[in-house]
């Protein structure tokens, strides 16, 4: 597969040209995009990022670029049953495009800005200019896409000192109607100096229906500034999901992030955290459950640009069929950040002789003063603790349940949102209850 | 009850029992005895169906050949082994792990599962047989536990399951004489009612606290002796030597 024919695919009569009533600095940012794209191409095997990720299956695809429809085929029903209402602001977005019958933004502090992308673009553009300008998408070709195709996704803009307590929720669904669409949702969420938000972004679609999501969601903390942010990704099994979680964060400001990564036939959650300002700290946890062919990457990679800053990573993936993951912890301490803490642990549990991990943990260091550590760690079903079990009576299946169970739920555990706790449990125990996954051919 | 007949076991091309024969009836309590090595463990691994042995002979349990069955359906059979090594299982916790053990007996036994308050009360009670602290109910199965709380919490587990033939591995082990004593009384309190044990130690001393009708020795997979609660005895004064010789002469032989 060659860039041009996928680009030409997803492209599709939708290349970025001036004088469409844009700004000008927007479509120069998609051409710049385009551009790299075209200079760089798609990623391969032998860029050490997506080593183990194959793209193949997503390019082999002619997508098309998701369009905005007025008619709306998703009921709130649907919606509630992707992404339990958490009962806060809710932005629901159908192929990346905001639905605003679907949404409701009531409830929110003076100072506590959520709405839609493509509104802020309409209203007040120069915003989003340090945004783009940024560009992550210089940084891979998917979120150059991102780039140069997205026209909508959330905006979160908390002034300083704003206190948000109800979690915000991006609920991100697909209803392709069969086409095969690619959607590109681009999300900023701008916490100033002292503000503190949680952040829920679900991803979920229509079974059976091929249709790729590329989404970007930038986070940008001030001073003192906190972000709990939250993904599932629960795409079905037909899709594809390539998204960027990339962060900056300013001095004595905390970011956590908790992924759930459940389904999509190939998908890869990429985290990017930049400390720009002293004392900060960030948390990643994750969980990833391939099976059947599903691959499930994350790729993590943190900047200690400054000092005293504190970064911990814990991810764990069970592993079944045929299912592949990938964990890459990449771990960047520059000059000068003294005082860097950081720690990175990945656990993987096999459950099948034909599901692969791969665990890359790559730390650079080039300051004195620090602590780093990482683990990783893969290892199957604890014999004699399912020995253990079955002699108390509890069957084979059910035992393999409750220690796979037991193996994730010290992160389920951790999500702190009561009803998406709960959400995540029920969906957890229902993959591995079942017991053995039969494997396709 | 149970009726072992020529109970042959190997694991990795390694004989370790050479023929056990063993018939206990029901209420009763059996002790076995034996040197290290001597195939006690191998017994019990056996009698629950632990994976990997290449097992001949036959073993019948209530009329039932045992050895057919899953661990689990032995389980719901009213088969019960107190662990010699109890293995720590984190993020599961005891309580929930009980509950769901008990609801699965129950419900392959056709009966009512119970609700978790039910169970709650049921397993308070039965707490106080082995003077365990509820604190251990909410913590993982056997997670830090100490060598006695681990055995505690096997006999407590006995205690809630009730099965019906309990084998104690080696639940001696590791405890201290107080630590002895708790799990022997909760032993003896769960005596009776047609329920048979069979009693697998190292050492006589735990045969001072729990008192059996019956003593056997093994020695080189076999039985090689069996006697009343005096042979037990009669071991710890002159050692094992003599039945290992007796154990030799029959594998020889």
């Amino acid at each position: 597969m060659t860039i041009v024919t996928a680009a030409g695919g997803v492209l599709a009569g939708r290349e970025p040209q001036r004088g469409n009533g844009e700004p000008a600095w927007l479509t120069d940012a998609r051409l710049a995009a385009l551009g790299w794209v075209g200079e760089h191409g798609f990623p391969t095997s032998r860029d050490e990022d997506w080593k183990y990720t194959a793209l193949d299956p997503i390019l082999a695809v002619p997508f098309e670029a998701a369009t905005k429809v007025s008619d709306h085929r998703v009921s709130a029903t649907e919606i509630d049953g992707a992404a339990v209402d958490l009962g806060g602001p809710r932005l629901v977005f159908v192929n990346g495009h905001f639905a605003p019958a679907l949404s409701r933004l009531t409830g929110l502090p003076e100072g506590a800005e959520v709405t839609n992308l493509a509104s802020v673009l309409a209203a007040g553009p120069e915003r989003l200019e340090p945004f783009f300008a940024h560009a992550p998408g210089e940084r891979n070709a998917f979120a150059a896409f991102n780039d140069v195709l997205t026209e909508d996704g959330a905006f979160v803009h908390l002034a300083p000192g704003v206190v948000v307590s109800e979690p915000i929720q991006f609920v991100f669904f697909s209803d392709t109607a069969g086409f095969e669409l690619i959607s590109s949702p681009r999300s900023v969420i701008l916490a100033e100096a002292g503000s503190s938000a949680t952040i829920v972004e679900t991803y979920a679609g229509v079974d059976g229906e091929v249709y790729c999501t590329n989404a970007v969601t930038e986070v940008v903390l001030g001073d003192g500034a906190q972000v709990d942010h939250y993904k599932v990704q629960a795409e079905p099994v037909t899709a594809f999901h390539l998204a960027l979680l990339d962060v900056r964060q300013g001095r004595d400001s905390r970011f956590s992030s908790r992924s759930v990564m459940l389904g999509a036939s190939v998908a890869r959650h990429e985290v990017r955290v930049l400390f720009q300002g002293e004392d900060a700290h960030v948390s990643l946890d994750g969980v990833y459950l391939p099976q059947g062919q599903q691959l499930h990457d994350n790729a993590i990679f943190i900047d200690h640009a400054a000092p005293n800053c504190t970064s911990h990573q814990l991810y764990k993936g069970v592993l079944d069929g045929r299912g592949h993951g990938v964990f890459t912890g990449h771990i960047m301490v520059r000059r000068g950040a003294d005082g860097t803490d950081a720690n990175q642990n990945n656990k993987n549990l096999i459950l099948s002789d034909r599901a692969e991990v791969d665990t890359r943990p790559r730390l650079e260091i080039y300051t004195d003063d620090v602590k780093c550590t990482h683990g990783a760690a893969v290892g199957q079903l604890d014999e004699e603790a399912l020995l253990y079990l079955r002699a108390r009576g509890i069957p084979l299946e059910a035992a393999r349940g409750l220690l796979i169970y037991a193996f994730v739920h010290q992160m389920v555990d951790r999500i702190e949102l009561e009803p998406l706790r709960a959400q995540l449990e029920a969906l957890v125990a229902t993959r591995f209850a079942e017991g053995d996954h039969p494997v396709e051919p | 009850m149970l009726k072992i007949e020529g109970l042959h076991a190997s694991i990795e091309g390694k004989e370790i029992l050479r023929g056990v024969n063993l018939e206990l009836n029901a209420g009763e309590v059996h002790a076995i005895m034996g040197p290290n090595g001597s195939g006690k463990s191998t017994l019990a691994s056996v009698l629950i169906g632990r994976d990997g042995y290449d097992v001949s002979g036959s073993v019948t349990y209530q009329g039932q050949d045992l050895l057919a069955l899953a661990p689990e359906e032995r389980a719901a059979a009213g088969v019960f082994l107190a662990f010699q090594h109890p293995v720590e299982i984190p993020g599961v916790g005891n309580m929930y792990f009980m509950r769901t053990a008990l609801n699965s007996l129950r419900r392959e036994r056709g009966q009512d599962e119970l609700d978790p308050m039910d169970f709650l009360a049921l397993a308070q009670e039965r707490m106080k047989l082995v003077e365990m602290d509820p604190s251990f109910m909410n913590r993982a199965v056997n997670e830090g536990f100490s060598g006695g709380e681990k055995k505690r919490n096997e006999i407590l587990q006995m205690a809630i399951l009730e099965p019906k033939l309990a084998i104690l591995d080696e639940t001696d082990s590791g405890l201290d004489i107080d630590a002895l004593r708790v799990v022997a009384n909760g032993v003896n309190a769960l005596r009776g009612e047609g329920r048979s044990m069979l009693v697998i130690t190292h050492h006589q001393r735990l045969l001072d606290y729990i008192v059996p009708d019956r003593v056997h020795v093994m020695a080189a997979g076999q039985i090689v002796r069996s006697g009343n609660k005096d042979l037990a005895v009669e071991l710890e004064e002159h050692g094992y030597a003599d039945s290992g010789r007796e154990a030799l002469a029959g594998v020889t032989r």
